[in-house]
């Protein structure tokens, strides 16, 4: 998922296609319901074939997510119905044969667990490189900088994971002998049994740095658009730069900063050729390894590293069950962010553009 | 509004911040926090810098070679030098226009009718929840889909477009949000004044809203494209690769810039065949670096002007 | 706002994009060896019978450097014909030919003729979409698997079947075990555990590996040979995944093609079938084959290989990679591309081209019945 749709320019009011954005940028005038405006005459032949585009392409969307979503439950069941262990909680994975056994536990755990440690790593810098681009570099550094991190959006995602195998795993190998040494009485860091490199720790790490750009660019363009007169009315005040930010950048940012998160987390989750070049998968015979210090799959390399083997309907349906999971659970996250984003700012409708005159009025003590 | 910046006033969190007076606890955390956004910036420089530094230093002087864009691999296996990577590049931009030319009709046109047509009603709400579901679709998901359909049910043969109908799943939801937004910032009073002019809706939007978010749309068509150029899993399950030119989407195997680098990964201990990893890294990024500038100037030359 | 302008700054973009594909016009690469830069299409003058074409094919990895090579050389020959070979494994190379979407296959085993999912065969699956006829099991490239090593100052590693076995099974968990080390005397095994690889994608490397440690283990080995590892260790994906495995992590082993061992610099252990450890060469993988007695009968020339195999001096671990082609029902077309292809692959010239590349030439007897085969296509 080398994806690079959180290269917005900062400059002009380009809209950031981001899933966890609010509904509805409001600019003063267009508060107006447009439909009150439709004065043209009902019976025009080019505005109703215009009209049916409209919709009709409105309804394509519809139509086509749920013969995605139709498409791979019909799939799916046939082969969830055959299964002979947990689906949600056995982490077998042997579809196809007489006997198909297999679950989700294990991939799921690894999914979750890789993306929750890439969000945990990347969202304090991303938005301390935000911060940084926006309120402490100099104007002819920050530019520059800006773009780079945009740039990276570009690198194809097979690029970090080789990258990340042969240049940064050996590197990041001494860290995790570290973190092991001094945490490994908790399963979670629990030490290697071996020296290999492809652990989920590499691979979250690896992870991290691919949603960097992202996260930094959402966040960025949204702490640029903090009221001027809420920044100067704190330093007015006195507040240090530092007071300013607290006070009137992060509180303005938050639910952007919480959306560009979820967005990032939704990447994550879905990444898969990057973590497929860096884990290693465990073999069926050992116990189950809950360290990320060790091997693991996730959902979506599980499906790309056996998607050239899907010879029978019941093992494909198997391999889409776990697309479908995947899928569900990319969602869920989704909205979660617009949930957050709508809770965080009451009335839903988060302000990007300054408005002259109620931030006047309100900042006025 | 009165929400936001009564969260912004000192009383806020509780603990008062004391603005009187510069302490030194306060200068001394002014200046903590500023190491430590320095500090962030400089630990994000550090792998992004040397994830460029390894594309571009082992990728750049195959690029310089005349051969690497205006040749094929044809007859060049991964122990020999040569070659190029032009039949790579053409399939990557035929696969990804043809996908532009499917996805962006529909995208702009699902805009108009998210923002011209059905705003506030209950289609439309289930129109925007259905393009935040799409959003979430995993490239994986979207390939096993277009791979049941295209192939299983209708019986067709692994070809470029069944690529660029992946693909299309992709962009559709990003082209669309962004498309969405740009008309969005077209001011009310342009649509008004072509109202009382006696214009008729549908001219009016095709005329005047269309237009005036035309830069904005092409931004969005760009980074929509940049967004599908890289991906691989489609490409890896809906067409074979191909070391050979092939111009036509509808038949054949045909390469592309993310499975050249996907093939010759597997033979990185020969320097012939990782030459060639890096390069074609570097040109897909350079495309994509193309149009995001396209994108910029274009943007550049056609912002808004709200008032 | 002029909307003129707009639209230009639209067309301009559009049409730069439009300059970048199509002002270079693209060519392929001249042939490498020809000196004559103008003779691309003409230097095929010798061969009476090239075609005029696409092929296309799909299948196993093992075999991919092979491949490439002999469509290089096939195409100094025979200049107008196009063949794309895309490794993706057996079973997608399989799965893709019953679905006609290549032409032909490459595996690393035979069709299978017993169900294993209950289904049908995949000979009988096949055979449907040759429009009835049988489809040919050609053995075409013979590459040795190594059993391939990292570890500090041990330049020579001796192993035998069921050691091998047990160290792959996970019952012999370190280097310095007793049973290593009475094969390996005077040799300094360090003290730390053995860190195996497996590959995690299914592979025909891994379910001929897996025929030999069940065959040469002595029983140590427990699982049935399948594409999918049984045994213990980290998966990775792909021979380049394992072989990057075992380089960058000390006391590792794994299973992997004889090219990736050589290109990653690799330590290779040499098999004592019995008769004395045998080294890896070109020759001794030969002297195995030259074991393999042929499973079917006529003209299906799947083989048996024997891999207990205790004949003095023959390297036990071998693959055999065939061609899976239609007999007939073909269009003519294909047929003339598939022939004119797979006759050359199978001759001495094309057989030739793979030593240099670490793979096994066929033997002369086998390779004149995989000729004759492929002419019999019709």
């Amino acid at each position: 998922m080398s994806s690079t749709d959180g290269t917005a320019p900062p400059d002009p009011p380009a809209g950031e296609p981001s899933a966890g954005e609010p509904p509805a940028r409001a600019t003063p005038a267009a508060e107006a319901p447009a439909k009150n405006l439709d004065l043209g005459p009902v019976g025009h032949l080019g505005d109703r074939l215009f009209a049916g585009l409209a919709r009709g392409s409105g309804g394509l969307v519809v139509l086509i997510v749920a013969f995605v979503g139709i498409f791979l439950l019909a799939l799916a069941i046939p082969a969830l119905a055959d299964d002979k262990s947990s689906f949600l909680f056995s982490r077998i994975w042997e579809p196809g044969g007489a006997d198909p056994k297999f679950g989700i536990a294990a991939l799921f755990y690894t999914t979750l667990i890789s993306s929750v440690i890439a969000m945990v790593i990347a969202v304090p810098i991303a938005v301390g490189v935000a911060l940084f681009t926006t309120y402490y570099a100099p104007k002819r550094l920050a530019a520059p900088v800006a773009h780079a991190v945009d740039l990276l959006a570009a690198v194809p995602s097979i690029i970090y994971g080789l990258w990340g195998i042969l240049f940064f795993a050996p590197i990041l190998r001494p860290v995790i002998d570290g973190l092991a040494d001094a945490l490994g009485w908790i399963p979670l860091f629990e030490k290697p049994a071996s020296e290999d490199l492809g652990v989920v720790f590499t691979a979250s790490v690896v992870l991290a740095i691919m949603i960097l750009p992202v996260v930094t660019a959402i966040s960025r363009e949204i702490f640029a658009q903090t009221p001027v007169t809420h920044r100067e009315g704190a330093l007015a005040l006195g507040a240090t730069r530092w007071e300013m930010i607290r006070m009137a950048v992060l509180p303005y940012g938050r639910s952007g900063v919480v959306s560009a998160s979820m967005l990032g987390l939704g990447r994550a989750l879905g990444e898969t050729i990057a973590v497929l070049i860096i884990l290693s998968v465990p073999n069926g015979n050992d116990p189950w390894n809950s360290s990320i210090f060790a091997g693991g799959e996730t959902f979506a390399s599980k499906i790309a590293n056996n998607a050239a083997e899907f010879d029978s309907p019941e093992k494909t349906g198997a391999y889409i069950a776990a697309g479908l999971v995947l899928f569900v659970v990319t969602f869920l996250v989704n909205s979660a962010a617009r949930i957050i984003v709508a809770r965080s700012t009451p009335g839903g409708k988060r302000q990007r553009r300054p408005r002259p005159d109620k931030a006047l009025e309100g900042a006025t003590p | 509004m009165t929400t936001t910046l009564a969260a912004n006033r000192p009383a806020y969190d509780g603990k008062a911040l004391d603005l009187t007076g510069k302490s030194g606890a306060r200068a001394f955390r002014n200046t903590l926090a500023t190491v430590l956004i320095v500090l962030c910036f400089l630990i994000a420089l550090v792998p992004l810098l040397w994830i460029l530094w390894t594309v571009v230093s082992k990728g750049y002087h195959l690029l310089l070679d005349a051969n690497w864009w205006s040749q094929s691999q044809r007859g060049i296996t991964v122990r020999r030098v040569g070659g190029g990577a032009y039949h790579a590049i053409m399939g990557t931009l035929i696969m990804s226009l043809l996908c532009a030319l499917i996805a962006v009709p529909i995208a702009v046109m699902g805009a108009v009718y998210l923002v011209e047509y059905g705003k506030g009603t209950k289609a439309a709400k289930v129109v925007s929840f259905m393009i935040d579901i799409l959003t979430g679709v995993p490239s994986i998901v979207a390939a096993l889909f277009v791979y049941a359909v295209w192939i299983t049910v209708l019986g067709f043969n692994r070809v470029g477009f069944a690529v660029s109908l992946a693909l299309v799943l992709l962009m559709l939801p990003v082209v669309l949000r962004s498309t969405e937004e740009m008309l969005k910032l077209v001011p009310d009073e342009l649509r008004e004044a072509a109202y009382a002019l006696g214009v008729p809706k549908w001219k009016t939007i095709l005329k005047i809203v269309v237009p005036t978010a035309f830069g904005g749309i092409i931004t969005g068509v760009m980074l929509g494209l940049a967004r599908v150029m890289g991906e691989t899993a489609p490409l890896l399950i809906l067409v074979g690769y191909s070391k050979n030119i092939n111009t036509n989407p509808f038949d054949g195997f045909m390469g592309a810039l993310p499975t050249m680098i996907n093939q010759d990964r597997t033979e990185l201990a020969l320097q012939p065949a990782a030459d060639r990893v890096w390069a074609a890294a570097l040109t897909l990024i350079l495309l994509v670096l193309l149009l995001n500038i396209l994108a910029r100037t274009i943007a550049r030359f056609s912002t808004i002007k709200s008032k | 706002m002029s909307v003129n302008r707009l639209l230009r700054v639209g067309t301009v973009a559009v049409a730069s994009l439009g300059v970048l594909a199509l002002s270079a016009c693209g060519s392929d690469p001249e042939p490498s060896g020809s000196s004559n830069p103008s003779s691309s299409g003409s230097t095929s003058a010798s061969g009476g019978d090239c075609p005029k074409g696409t092929l296309n094919a799909e299948g196993s990895t093992a075999q991919k450097n092979a491949i490439e090579e002999v469509i290089a050389k096939y195409n100094e020959k025979c200049a107008d014909v196009t063949v794309n070979y895309n490794p993706t494994g057996s079973g997608a190379g399989i799965k893709q030919f019953n679905a006609s979407q290549v032409d032909f296959a490459g595996s690393d085993s035979a069709l299978k003729t017993v169900a294993t999912d209950g289904g049908e065969t995949e000979a009988a699956a096949a055979a449907k979409r040759c429009q009835g006829s049988p489809a040919l099991n050609l053995p075409m490239v013979i590459g040795p698997i190594t059993v391939a090593y990292n570890v500090d100052g041990l330049d020579k590693l001796v192993l035998d079947g069921p050691t091998a076995a047990k160290i792959f099974q996970g019952t012999i968990k370190a280097w310095n075990d007793p049973a290593i080390a009475k094969l390996n005397a005077g040799a300094k095994l360090p003290s730390a555990p053995i860190a195996v690889f497996f590959r995690s994608d299914e592979s025909g490397t891994t379910e001929n590996f897996a025929k030999y440690l069940s065959a040469a283990g002595g029983g140590a080995w427990t699982g049935k040979p399948a594409k999918k590892w049984t045994g213990t260790g980290a998966g990775k994906e792909k021979s380049a995944g394992v072989a990057e495995g075992v380089k960058s992590t000390k006391n590792s082993i794994t299973y992997v093609e004889w090219s990736y061992a050589i290109d990653n610099k690799l330590g290779i252990a040499q098999i004592d079938t019995g008769a004395g450890p045998v080294e890896l060469t070109a020759d001794s993988a030969s002297k195995a084959l030259a074991a393999a007695k042929p499973a079917g009968t006529g003209s299906d020339l799947a083989l048996k290989l024997d891999y207990a195999t205790k004949a003095p001096g023959a390297y036990p671990i071998i693959l055999a990679t065939y061609e899976i082609a239609c007999s007939k029902g073909l269009s003519a077309e294909k047929t003339a591309l598939v022939k004119s292809f797979l006759s050359y692959f199978a001759s001495a010239d094309g057989q030739g081209a793979l030593t240099d590349l670490h793979y096994a030439p066929l033997p002369e007897e086998l390779r004149t019945k995989v000729d004759a085969a492929i002419q019999s296509i019709s």
